[in-house]
């Protein structure tokens, strides 16, 4: 709804799913997939990704709930009726064909004519750039080969929705980031809805128009990658994605958005409230560590203290501190690089500020 | 190192002699009686060899043990391709109940199984009786003293061997290939037909060859169910060795028994690699 479409592409109607009848893997899942968009489900192992991904592709069925697909009730049409590709961690390539046979196989199985089947396994070579490698067995293709063989044979039907999850699991570092940008790149190309399953939260930002992050079978929250990392609207978001310096404290006052949060030790800090709160809610206040400010910059702030620095790692581009205020010894600030960078020494008294706006009370 | 090496090896040789003197008396020095009789009994030359082309009883018998064992290996490739499949999609707790049952055959004895089967397919026993009772037939139907009880009995004893080849060979397949061609659109048929299926081709030409190689040397089963009526090259010989007395044709079958199974193997190595087949 996000981009104006009258319907999404995708609907999950207040979905649970459970495997044993006592644990639920996955738990009032509420969310829709526009057209066209590149979304990821994204969160930690057990955390109902995965299990979302397999309902919508037809593997399992909700316990309760419904899935729509295109405006259709699909929740109990089976695989192979849905027209979804998919594109699996292992490849999922069949040994006993050929790379150009695997490629095939959507079509043949929905009798399409072999002259058309001709053509568009060879455009679809081509458009992963395994031109001349039809005939090879997928045996003979190295992993990242392999990876796109799957992500052709996914494409080939040309279906209006491709799964993939965690299709870049089991490739080296350097490899995965190739094949991320061209993912990306075939995606903006075809104007195909994909979803996405990972674990791994730089290849969600990298990659998605809109990421859902799950944890313990709960779909926490679902926005464009730079809205999730600077307005997480749970702790748990918070700290998943990237990093964050929590500080325990209670609402004071509650002003509009912003609020006063009286920590453990004492002082207050201003914040932007996020969710339903009010006066004497147990919060989180959360705050980047590239948020916080130093010295004169600090002074400026809404939110200022003084910090004893504690540590100092150099990362080359960034400088990592670690000091202690508010008492606690915890508190991390990172530093760009920047020209003219002073050198910072352990025991020195610094002012930390940062802005309100940069800072949110979370309901713990 | 190169002393110590080579005294490694004499205590290897040591360890083995044994077990190569003991295959050598007992099993190669009767083989080599059994080839040599073969072309020595009653005249030297091959005499026995040409019957193989010439006598018809010996054409009828070779025909109705390759008959057999062709049907036999038919059947328990089936109905063992429907068991090891149901085996692969268990639990891994009735996986195990499952194998336990397929295993538990194997210890009683052949002979005692087939007396088992005469008597249940006996005119008096309960199969004839649950259909005469049923009101089915009014006469017991013939299904032991013949080819069928033949059959039903060799069927039941090797299918162990087809389940246990064909499970090994199933359980090295990654059944995410089979999701993998549903989520692709190929329906349950099309999806068993076109991945699934090919994928147990190793594991069908395996338990095909080691149940149609194990039939064609069956005695007991035959002797028994077959009522005298079903002769099978083992029983044709050790009729003509113990009533007849004719050693040479005998041996000259035993031999050309050996022949065929080794000549099976050979063709079969030319198509597939037969060492791994049997170790799966």
């Amino acid at each position: 709804m996000s981009n104006g479409t009258p319907e999404p592409l995708v609907r999950f109607i207040n979905v649970r799913k459970s495997y044993d009848g006592k644990a639920d893997a996955v738990r009032a899942l509420n969310l829709d997939v526009e057209t066209g968009e590149f979304l990821t489900l994204l969160g930690p192992s057990g955390s109902g990704k995965t299990t979302t991904l397999t309902m919508l592709a037809g593997f399992e069925q909700p316990t309760e709930g419904r899935i729509f697909v295109g405006g259709a009730d699909v929740t109990r049409v089976p695989v192979e009726k849905r027209g979804i590709g998919m594109v699996f961690q292992n490849y999922a390539l069949f040994p006993n064909m050929t790379v150009g046979e695997n490629i095939a196989f959507p079509l043949t199985v929905r009798r399409t004519p072999r002259a058309e089947i001709a053509a568009k396994v060879a455009r679809a070579l081509s458009m992963v750039r395994l031109d001349g490698l039809a005939d090879r067995r997928p045996q003979q293709l190295s992993g990242g080969q392999q990876q796109r063989v799957a992500v052709a044979r996914a494409l080939v039907f040309e279906p209006r929705l491709v799964l993939l999850d965690e299709p870049l699991g089991a490739l080296d570092r350097q490899l995965r980031e190739q094949m991320q940008y061209e993912l990306k790149h075939l995606h903006a190309r075809l104007g195909v809805t994909m979803v996405y399953v990972t674990h791994d939260q730089i290849e969600a930002m990298t990659m998605s128009d809109r990421v859902a992050v799950f944890s313990t079978g709960q779909l926490r929250q679902v926005a464009p990658p730079r809205l999730l990392y600077e307005a997480p609207e749970s702790l748990f978001v918070a700290q998943f994605l990237g990093e964050s310096n929590t500080l325990p404290g209670t609402i004071a006052r509650l002003s509009g958005s912003e609020c006063s949060v009286t920590l453990a030790d004492g002082t207050t800090v201003i914040a932007t409230a996020v969710g339903a709160c009010a006066a004497g809610t147990a919060v989180n206040v959360a705050v980047r560590p590239e948020k916080m400010v130093l010295g004169a910059a600090a002074a400026a702030c809404a939110n200022k203290v003084q910090a004893t620095l504690l540590e100092v790692s150099f990362l080359g581009d960034q400088l990592r501190l670690r000091l202690g205020a508010f008492g606690r010894e915890d508190i991390v600030v990172k530093l760009a690089n920047g020209a003219g960078q002073e050198t910072l020494d352990p025991g020195a008294v610094l002012t930390i500020g940062w802005h309100a706006g940069d800072c949110r009370a979370l309901a713990s | 190192m190169l002393s110590q090496a080579s005294s490694v090896n004499r205590v290897y040789w040591l360890i083995v002699a044994p077990a190569i003197v003991m295959l050598v008396l007992f099993y190669f020095v009767p083989l080599g009686q059994v080839l040599l009789t073969s072309v020595t009994d009653p005249k030297p030359g091959l005499g026995n060899y040409a019957l193989l082309f010439t006598s018809a009883a010996i054409h009828k018998t070779l025909l109705t043990t390759v008959r057999i064992a062709a049907i036999t290996t038919g059947l328990a490739l089936v109905l063992g391709y429907a068991v090891a499949y149901a085996m692969r999609a268990a639990t891994s707790q009735r996986q195990r109940l499952m194998l336990f049952c397929v295993l538990l055959p194997f210890w009683i004895s052949v002979l005692v199984r087939s007396f088992a089967w005469l008597t249940i397919l006996g005119p008096q026993g309960p199969i004839n009786a649950g259909l005469m009772g049923l009101g089915l037939v009014d006469e017991p139907i013939a299904l032991s003293r013949n080819e069928t009880g033949v059959l039903i009995a060799m069927v039941h004893v090797m299918l162990p061997y087809a389940i246990l080849t064909l499970y090994a060979n199933m359980r090295g397949i990654d059944v995410g290939l089979v999701s993998a061609a549903r989520s692709l659109g190929a329906s349950r048929f099309q999806a068993f037909r076109m991945v699934f299926l090919p994928l147990t081709r190793p594991g069908l030409i395996g338990a095909a060859s080691l149940v149609f190689i194990l039939s064609l040397g069956f005695y007991v089963t035959p002797a028994i169910l077959g009522g005298g009526k079903v002769m099978m090259v083992a029983q044709y010989t050790a009729f003509q060795i113990n009533e007849t007395m004719r050693w040479g044709l005998g041996t000259m079958l035993a031999a050309a028994l050996m022949i065929a199974v080794l000549g099976t193997l050979w063709a079969l190595s030319r198509v597939i690699d037969v060492k791994r087949l049997f170790s799966a």
